[in-house]
């Protein structure tokens, strides 16, 4: 299991790694043409801008100084005008493509991921937690998005405006254009100082604001225990020191960023004073003309945007590695669980079933010299072997830790065993596809959980097409139904987010419910009914008894009341079934079942013998 | 909810007032020094290259004249450059300034909103944070926060700049040419109409955008979450359809928004430029009549070029403004919410007498009647339990006695005290409550546990994990009291949890312990063992236990049957299940199963 807290934030000193953006690069091959497209925008806009500072000065020479007043200025208004219009045209399509890539690149990149989480086996889940993964098909993905969208421009149109003023500085005036172009490597070496240390402060502000986004969520969720525990003034205590240091860091990197600007324009004010300098005397000396001077000065005030724009453009791309690093090792991770092609072929994927070719299950199961352990875990169950017959129902019952859970999870190939193999009508269930098993589950946890959307849509959930009638005959078999009327939209009310505003019981009731009406071939009940009062629960003994009569279902309980009915008993220890039987035949063995069975009446027992509740010693 | 007198801002700008005042008064001289390098370049071109008369104020070209006037100046064509780079140098120094002073309020504003919120979240109701969705609230304290705050580090000021600007332009240059200045200003309210009205619009279309963005995260939380449920019900495929529509609504309301943003920016710029190549042609046509100079020409164009970026950017600058102060408002909302408080002259009295219910009403927030006109009485030192159904008010007794909610009518007193009366943070700390589905916070196993006794040792730690019967698995896991839990750490069982929760409970000092259902999760041994654990603990410590198992209930020394709100019946085990009732009719499922043994047992004698 991870800790998502240094996941998110190492790695950041790492050095530039191109191959893990060709990579990504690659899988949005589709987006090619139209990042195309924005370059040659780019490159438009990189060239009419360098032409702009030569209108000026043709202006300037040609219609005053000259001062021949029959000379027309309208091949100057036209060509002006034909500059704005492709200007504008280009700026029109660069911000419009480049906003198109943007956004279908994300959907893009959160579709493959999605659609991976989706494939990924219960393993997975384990050791990575929620909050990580929605921050990868999040945030991670918008700054990746952002740069296959917008780090082009920025690149493109300066590497081309560079490039292009120089040659027309060199053209018009090779001794200024070398005055103008000996501040850039001062302006160079300013800025990749700055942008390294610009750069790191920046980094330790997102992380120190990750951990203040942590601690909200914690502040937030945990209110209500906080309360009980009265720790508010601890809590804040510790907040206030985090947003201390909040302070102090975002301070130190705006001071960076409010020194490098400054410092870039006056150093490039040295070129500009040099030009002047230098121009004017030659202007003087009818070297150059005065038009030739303004460009200059304008060229020697604008060099330094492209310098400061690929900085900036390369530290984003060291910025956003990391969110590279784990957007791709989330698309390459490969599911441990996986159907071999030939199952596919025949069965269909997880999302394009054939379901005609799937053969309806009757319902028998075997585990067969079954070994298993979680990733770098202990074994929890060694050479296990456990034949039900069709329609069987299994009551596990045993310690916490003993491997009970694992059972219902490597029956539902949430997980594989390690060794030997789990049959299901007689066929290693690794031959059929995964959605065919768990189409025919029905699974209730402990800790149940519900969609946000009404009761109704919840016990839908699996079948939309169910009718109201028998979702609410499903909720009726399980006891739901009473208090579900009594709210006040009956089934019609929204049940909140992850079923916020119901009791446990009443969530593993529904869930139940949700199950019933799947109508499934398999049962687990994983302490389904745990948080239900005893009542209910007998009620839902009933209506189990009724719904599962011809399914094969496998019970993990700790009230044994739930189990006795069971066809077959095992108690599970350490990952061995060290009893197995009927409920009675298990108790003449005064085995360990019966101690544990007993266990539940035994104090009582005494308690009735000693008389009045002196029994809490 | 409180009523603020000024808005958020307001407050906010007032108390960091000596940082912004200080910003704009360098951003003044900065705009100022800026115009200076063209007038210096006009001067070059004008005076110094082609001839015409100076046009420094009177003092400057006083002193130029002193040195030798323009054939000094031709000689030493350095000097102006000097002065460029000069001009540069000040007003660079008067933007970091100004750059660090923002820093210093926005981030001081930005503290200050962060630990409003999060101390303010402290101290509001339970039913408060019952009703309000976790969500929501994060991104209010950090989105909204944050757009607060870069409005004060990027926007704020940039106003003080652009109306500088424009005032400062329109005192330079009208005494050049009125008509050019007229001509060369003509777009600029069109613009600056244009920036605004489009910027509301991009607003409107960022806030669907953002919905539409927050529903997809939503629909992607609520599949990871459930991801066991998905599969088990094998929804994948309809899971991916569910998501996809989302994204891809997202995708398209993003897309719609790159309209916009194509068309604010091309047009903006069309305007700008259209504005500069008309003044450019006005200035040449009045520059061939003579009126004007080539010094004129760069002035006008570059002072065009300085105002048309902070213009336009002013639509822009407002309408996030206005952004700003939509967060402003979500965070207000927050803090305007009235905070648990003591009435006056709260006393904290020790907690130790017999816990009264009068005649207690209670009734959350949305819903019906859940306590209805309850009377018991639990005397100190005594355990007692709570039998009821699901939805029979068992919960509300635990949430009442810690002041978490308040009766509608009716009395609780405790050791004859109105727990009205009772300062919350002195009850609650005397009251050890652990609840159905306890919170761990992300910090070590050990540093849970103690989590409300600060001053706890090591010893006393184990013995309360010991206690809790959750010392084995704590010890036996891989980094022992060292694992981190919460949110950020490992994943513990419902169990485990639960085991923590008590741990943590028992180490505080306790002079009333409820145990909300918390031993759901654990098996019947366990179970015993906890309780076991806990009468030797808490001798005098008065208890209530809520639970559905029989056998937990069974050795209180009173036992409650609550039935809708009310005590149908009371008290202890061998009197309850001599009578009929709920009581009996549990005990008959749970322990009929006792018969069928005894049963067995005496058939066994009888056969041997």
């Amino acid at each position: 299991m991870s800790n998502t807290s240094f996941i998110e934030e190492q790695d950041y000193t790492k050095k530039f790694d191109p191959g893990l953006f060709k990579k990504l690069f690659v899988r949005m091959r589709r987006h090619w043409k139209a990042m195309g497209f924005v370059a040659l925008m780019m490159v438009v806009l990189a060239v009419t801008d360098v032409f702009i500072p030569l209108l000026t000065r043709h202006a300037i020479d040609n219609y005053i100084v000259v001062n021949e007043a029959t000379q027309s200025l309208w091949p100057f208004i036209l060509v002006y005008l034909v500059i704005i219009i492709l200007q504008v045209a280009s700026i029109f399509f660069f911000i419009l493509v480049a906003g198109f890539i943007e956004s279908r690149v994300n959907y893009d990149m959160r579709m493959l991921g999605f659609k991976k989480l989706q494939e990924l086996p219960f393993s997975y889940y384990d050791r990575t937690s929620v909050g990580f993964l929605m921050s990868r098909l999040t945030s991670d993905v918008v700054h990746l998005a952002e740069a296959f969208g917008w780090g082009l421009v920025d690149l493109v149109w300066a590497s081309i405006f560079l490039v292009s003023v120089t040659i027309s500085m060199l053209i018009i005036n090779w001794q200024l254009a070398l005055l103008v172009l000996a501040v850039v490597p001062v302006l160079a070496i300013i800025t990749a100082w700055f942008q390294k240390r610009i750069l790191k402060a920046q980094r330790e502000v997102r992380k120190i604001n990750s951990r203040i986004t942590g601690s909200f969520n914690e502040g937030i969720m945990g209110a209500k225990t906080t309360k009980t525990l009265v720790r508010e003034e601890q809590n804040v205590a510790e907040f206030v020191d985090l947003t201390g240091t909040m302070k102090r860091a975002a301070i130190r990197a705006a001071t960076l960023s409010a020194l490098f600007m400054p410092l870039v324009i006056a150093v490039s004010s040295i070129a500009s004073a040099l030009v002047l300098g230098e121009g004017a005397s030659r202007v003087l000396g009818g070297v150059i003309s005065l038009g030739t001077l303004t460009a200059f000065v304008s060229y020697s005030v604008q060099f330094f945007h492209p310098i400061r724009d690929i900085a900036a453009a390369f530290s984003e791309l060291q910025r956003i590695q990391a969110a590279a690093e784990r957007v791709v090792s989330l698309l390459e991770t490969e599911p441990d669980i996986k159907d071999t092609p030939e199952v596919v072929a025949r069965y269909g994927d997880n999302f394009h079933p054939k379901r005609e070719n799937w053969e309806s299950i009757t319902g028998e199961v075997e585990f067969r010299d079954v070994t298993f352990r979680y990733k770098d875990g202990e074994e929890v169950l060694r050479n296990f072997n456990l034949k039900v017959k069709p329609g069987e129902t299994i009551a596990i019952v045993g310690p916490t830790g003993a491997g009970k859970s694992t059972i219902v999870n490597l029956l539902c190939r949430f997980y594989e065993p390690t060794q030997g193999s789990i049959l299901i009508d007689g066929k290693d269930y690794r031959e059929r596809s995964q959605l065919w098993l768990q189409s025919s589950l029905g699974y209730v946890l402990q800790e149940p959980h519900l969609f946000s959307g009404t009761v109704m849509d919840n016990l839908r959930y699996a079948h939309p097409e169910a009718s109201e009638e028998d979702a609410m005959r499903a909720a009726k078999l399980v006891n739901a139904d009473a208090f579900i009327q009594k709210m006040d939209k009956g089934y019609d009310t929204p049940v909140g987010e992850g079923g916020s505003r119901l009791s446990t019981g009443e969530k593993q009731l529904i869930s139940f419910a949700r199950a019933i009406l799947h109508n499934p071939r398999l049962f687990v009940l994983d302490e389904a009914t745990s948080s239900v009062d005893t009542e209910t629960e007998v009620m839902i003994q009933h209506a189990i008894e009724q719904t599962l009569a011809g399914r094969t279902s496998f019970i993990i309980a700790h009230r044994l009341s739930t189990i006795r009915k069971a066809d077959r008993i095992l108690l599970l220890e350490d990952g061995v079934i060290t009893e197995e039987g009927k409920h009675e035949e298990l108790l003449k063995k005064r085995g360990g079942y019966y101690k544990l069975y007993t266990n539940q009446f035994r104090e009582e027992a005494a308690s009735q013998v000693l008389g009045k509740g002196k029994s809490k010693e | 909810m409180k009523k603020r007198k000024h808005h958020l801002m307001w407050t906010l700008i007032k108390e960091n007032a000596r940082y912004f005042l200080g910003a704009a008064l360098l951003t003044v001289i900065s705009v100022l020094l800026g115009f200076f390098t063209p007038a210096i370049l006009a001067e070059v071109l004008d005076n110094y290259l082609q001839g015409m008369p100076s046009r420094l104020p009177g003092f400057v070209a006083n002193w130029v004249n002193s040195l030798g006037g323009r054939e000094f100046m031709r000689a030493n064509l350095w000097i102006p450059g000097v002065a460029i780079v000069a001009i540069s140098v000040v007003s660079g120094a008067c933007n970091f300034l100004k750059g660090r002073l923002t820093a210093i309020g926005s981030e001081r504003s930005a503290r200050r909103l962060r630990n409003d919120l999060y101390s303010h979240l402290q101290e509001l109701s339970f039913s408060y944070h019952s009703k309000t969705p976790t969500g929501d609230l994060v991104q209010r304290c950090t989105q909204d926060v944050d757009t607060a705050r870069r409005f004060f580090a990027m926007q704020l000021l940039n106003i003080v700049d652009a109306l500088m600007m424009v005032g400062i332009a329109l005192a330079l240059l009208i005494p050049i040419s009125l008509k050019i200045t007229m001509i060369s200003l003509m777009i600029m309210p069109l613009l600056f109409l244009f920036a605004w009205q489009f910027f509301k619009l991009v607003v409107k279309a960022y806030r669907t955008a953002d919905e539409a963005e927050g529903h997809m995260t939503t629909v992607m939380q609520e599949n990871l979450t459930g991801v066991r449920v998905v599969r088990a019900f094998g929804q994948a495929q309809r899971e991916i359809e569910k998501f996809d529509k989302a994204a891809g609504d997202t995708r398209d309301k993003f897309i719609k928004l790159s309209w916009l943003d194509a068309i604010y920016w091309s047009t903006g710029d069309l305007m700008g430029m259209v504005q500069t190549l008309l003044t450019l042609v006005f200035c040449l046509m009045e520059a061939r009549a003579g009126r004007i100079s080539v010094g004129d020409i760069v002035v006008f164009t570059s002072y065009i070029g300085m105002l048309l970026w902070p213009v336009r950017n002013l639509g822009r600058i407002l309408s996030q403004g206005g952004r700003a102060m939509v967060s402003l408002n979500r965070i207000d909302e927050v803090l305007r919410q009235k905070p648990e408080q003591d009435t006056e002259g709260a006393i904290t009295p020790p907690l130790s007498g017999d816990i009264v219910f009068e005649n207690v009403n209670f009734q959350y927030d949305e819903g019906g009647e859940v306590l209805r006109d309850l009377s018991f009485t639990i005397r100190s030192g005594q355990t007692a339990a709570i039998l009821g159904a699901t939805g029979s008010g068992k919960s509300s007794i635990a949430l009442l006695l810690q002041r978490l909610y308040a009766p509608q009518s009716g009395r609780i007193t405790i050791g004859g005290h109105d727990i009205n009366q009772v300062a919350r943070k002195h009850l609650r700390s005397r009251v050890g409550l652990v609840l159905q589905e306890p919170f761990l916070y992300s910090k070590t196993i050990y540093d849970n546990i103690r989590i409300a006794a600060p001053d706890a040792t090591r010893a006393m730690v184990e013995e309360a994990a010991q206690d809790a019967q959750a010392l084995e698995f704590i010890e036996e896991s891989e980094k022992g009291w060292e694992t981190m839990v919460g949110e950020r750490g490992v994943t513990l069982s419902g169990g485990q949890k639960q085991r923590v929760a008590i741990a943590r409970t028992l180490l505080k000092d306790n002079d009333i312990l409820i145990f909300d259902d918390s031993l759901s999760a654990v098996d019947t041994t366990t179970d015993a063992r906890i309780r076991e654990a806990l009468a030797r603990r808490s001798e005098n410590v008065t208890t209530i236990i809520i639970s559905h198992r029989i056998l937990t209930l069974s050795q209180a020394d009173v036992i409650f049957v609550l039935e809708d709100g009310r005590i149908k019946d009371a008290g202890n085990h061998s009197e309850l299940i001599n009578r009929p009732g709920l009581y009996q009719r549990i005990h008959q499922i749970q322990s009929g199963l006792a018969d069928e043994l005894q049963a067995h047992t005496s058939q066994e004698q009888i056969n041997e």
